[in-house]
């Protein structure tokens, strides 16, 4: 047991005595395992080669490859060799024989060490190489602890990602999500954050009453989310690192929908009033006044600002079944509607380069994950359940997630964004739902 | 009895049987600064060892004396003519006593998106309140609270289940 697991067992304890509501640091084991349903063609053969170790103690603390190999398997773009094929293990340079590789089909080699420099201080350096053109593509040298040793991996994985593909990798990414278990008065709701691979799960607010909505703040520190605690909806803000939580709308009626500005400093919510009227607002963080963005007497809901701030893009049934408007983020002009296929499209998310709409949408009596292109109105349906819900883009924009149903469980699956990979993330229990990609970690 | 439950025993039941099978660690900030691959130090760990403020539990969160279900047809937020008898008696009885007060809470079956179903579950609350004003109850008398698909009576994906769950569901909260 590690000192930080010891003091995390000590702040439950601490948490229980003193009977706080709000769960702060508590992990539990990873949740969410990976299973690929869909591959999208062939995956190019990789090596990930075990990485050598300089340090007092006999073996390596952690196993970077492992987590190297198992994130470029998991982009359903590579697929690592085992170990047990590799005709040679090089952990520097110098030792590597590039005929070895190029013998076995691999197409990219990494390889690397780490070595011990403190009590907690790693040096970790990693080199990809192009064995068919003998060259080095990357190479890196990054300090790390026992305790940033995962990152660490994801980062290099990142790295090696994006030089391979020329997209930015999201396995540093973090994914927030609600997941319910039991029944009628035994029913509890639980807002978690994990790591992407479904490590480092932290339940960061549990309640008997149900837990809706999670976003991102921009900088990954915070989350707004609603929870109907004593029997009314409130929107709160919680800053991860300190349990902190700020209430931030608590008006009668519904309070929902929360969505961070770009900027961070404003929220997009859904308020309805005594009479339940929902219309689309924008609330201050620093004052938490709110302003009327929409007025209408249909439902106007689940607010998403554009990228670049200027717009607000809600769900609205003011024509029949819901659809997707545009409205200016300060308010003023009328909303414009951007969706015309078919007679549902709701929960409109945007993708981080502005050009694409995910949104849920009634495809032939199924509700299913879409993604509408902005430029060309062309809509592209990604899912194939009966009740997908909750799209949320990666920060790169190549890839979504969602919710499923598994029999009576919801389940979380990923798609890239031009639907030919698709994975399901597998849960240990409970019915899993509304998961949010965060954005880029900040290292 | 009081709403709110905590469950962080449970929690705490998990985490310790999380320590005897995961051997990894956990992010740490450890200070550590830039390096090849920029910094790896103080930035989104959660193990810090802070604390949030506590908050206060509200004690007299309750769940109110259910006194009424209305159910509704799918999409739709009409209450059948069965139901207005019933509702009419509801709205004399609060008409007759200003101290009562109720609470309607909105549902919706679980096709389609979750906030959406909120506003559908709010609508069915609020044609029940109408109603129920238009018969003598006082604005002062009714909140509305809407769960949308976030609390199912029954849990089946089929016509039966979601038929049950599109419901207002009124609870006496005051005396």
């Amino acid at each position: 047991m590690t000192w930080a697991r010891s003091m995390r067992n000590l702040f439950s304890r601490l948490t229980a005595v003193l009977g706080l509501v709000l769960v702060f640091v508590t992990s539990a084991n990873a949740q969410l395992e990976i299973e690929i349903t869909r591959g999208g063609g062939s995956r190019v053969p990789v090596a990930v080669v075990p990485f050598g170790w300089e340090g007092a103690s006999s073996n390596a603390p952690f196993d970077l490859s492992d987590v190297i190999g198992a994130d470029l398997h998991r982009s359903g773009r590579f697929r690592p060799i085992s170990a047990d094929n590799m005709l040679q293990k090089p952990t520097s340079g110098a030792d590597v024989d590039f005929d070895d590789w190029s013998i076995l089909g691999v197409e990219a080699l990494v390889i690397g060490s780490v070595a011990q420099t403190g009590e907690n201080a790693y040096t970790v350096q990693f080199q990809l190489f192009d064995p068919l053109r003998r060259q080095q593509l990357i190479g890196y040298r990054m300090p790390a602890s026992r305790g940033t040793m995962r990152r660490v991996a994801h980062r290099a994985a990142d790295m090696i990602y994006e030089k391979l593909t020329g997209i930015p990798g999201v396995f540093g990414t973090k994914v927030t999500y609600v997941t319910a278990k039991g029944n009628g008065k035994n029913r509890s709701f639980s807002l978690i954050v994990s790591d992407m691979d479904g490590e480092n799960e932290h339940v960061i607010m549990e309640s008997a009453d149900p837990i809706m909505s999670p976003a991102w703040s921009p900088d990954s520190r915070q989350l707004a989310y609603v929870s109907f605690e004593g029997n009314r909806s409130t929107i709160y803000v919680q800053t991860l690192r300190t349990g902190n939580r700020f209430k931030i709308s608590s008006r009668a009626g519904v309070n929902g929908s929360p969505a961070f500005s770009p900027d961070g400093r404003k929220l997009v919510v859904t308020l309805g009033g005594e009479v339940g009227n929902l219309d689309i607002y924008v609330i201050e963080m620093a004052n938490r006044s709110a302003r009327r963005i929409t007025s209408h007497t249909a439902i106007d809901t689940e607010g998403t600002w554009s990228p670049d701030g200027r717009s607000i893009y809600f769900a609205s049934d003011r024509s029949g079944g819901p659809q997707i408007y545009k409205v200016s983020s300060t308010g003023g002009g009328a909303p414009e509607r951007v969706t015309f296929e078919g007679s549902y499209n709701a929960r409109p998310r945007f993708s981080a380069d502005g050009k694409k709409l995910a949104m849920v949408h009634l495809d032939r009596g199924n509700y299913r994950v879409a993604v509408f292109d902005l430029a060309s109105s062309e809509l592209l349906v990604l899912s194939a359940g009966s009740q997908d819900e909750s799209p949320s883009f990666a920060p790169n924009s190549d890839s979504l997630i969602y919710a499923t149903r598994q029999g009576r469980n919801g389940v979380l699956e990923t798609v890239s964004a031009d639907g030919l990979i698709r994975q399901r993330l597998g849960s240990s229990g409970g019915d899993v739902r509304e998961p949010v990609w965060s954005p880029f970690p900040r290292y | 009895m009081t709403k709110l439950k905590l469950l962080t025993i449970a929690i705490f039941a998990i985490s310790l049987g999380a320590c005897a099978s995961q051997n990894i660690p956990d992010p740490e900030p450890d200070g550590s600064s830039a390096g090849n691959g920029g910094e790896f130090g103080n930035t989104d760990g959660f193990d810090d060892g802070t604390f949030g403020e506590p908050e206060e539990i509200p004690f007299d969160s309750d769940d109110g004396e259910l006194a009424m279900v209305i159910y509704f047809d799918f999409d739709q937020s009409e209450i059948r003519p069965e139901d207005q008898a019933t509702l009419e008696g509801h709205a004399n009885r609060m008409a007759n006593n200003g101290s009562d007060s109720v609470r309607l809470e909105g549902h919706a079956d679980e096709r389609g998106s979750r906030e959406y179903n909120i506003g559908l579950g709010e609508r069915r609350s609020q044609a029940v309140r109408r109603l129920l004003m238009i018969q003598g109850a006082s604005a002062g008398q009714i909140s509305t609270v809407s769960f949308g698909e976030e609390r199912p009576v029954a849990f089946g994906s089929d016509e039966i289940s979601y038929a049950q769950n599109r419901r207002v569901e009124i609870r006496y909260t005051g005396n």
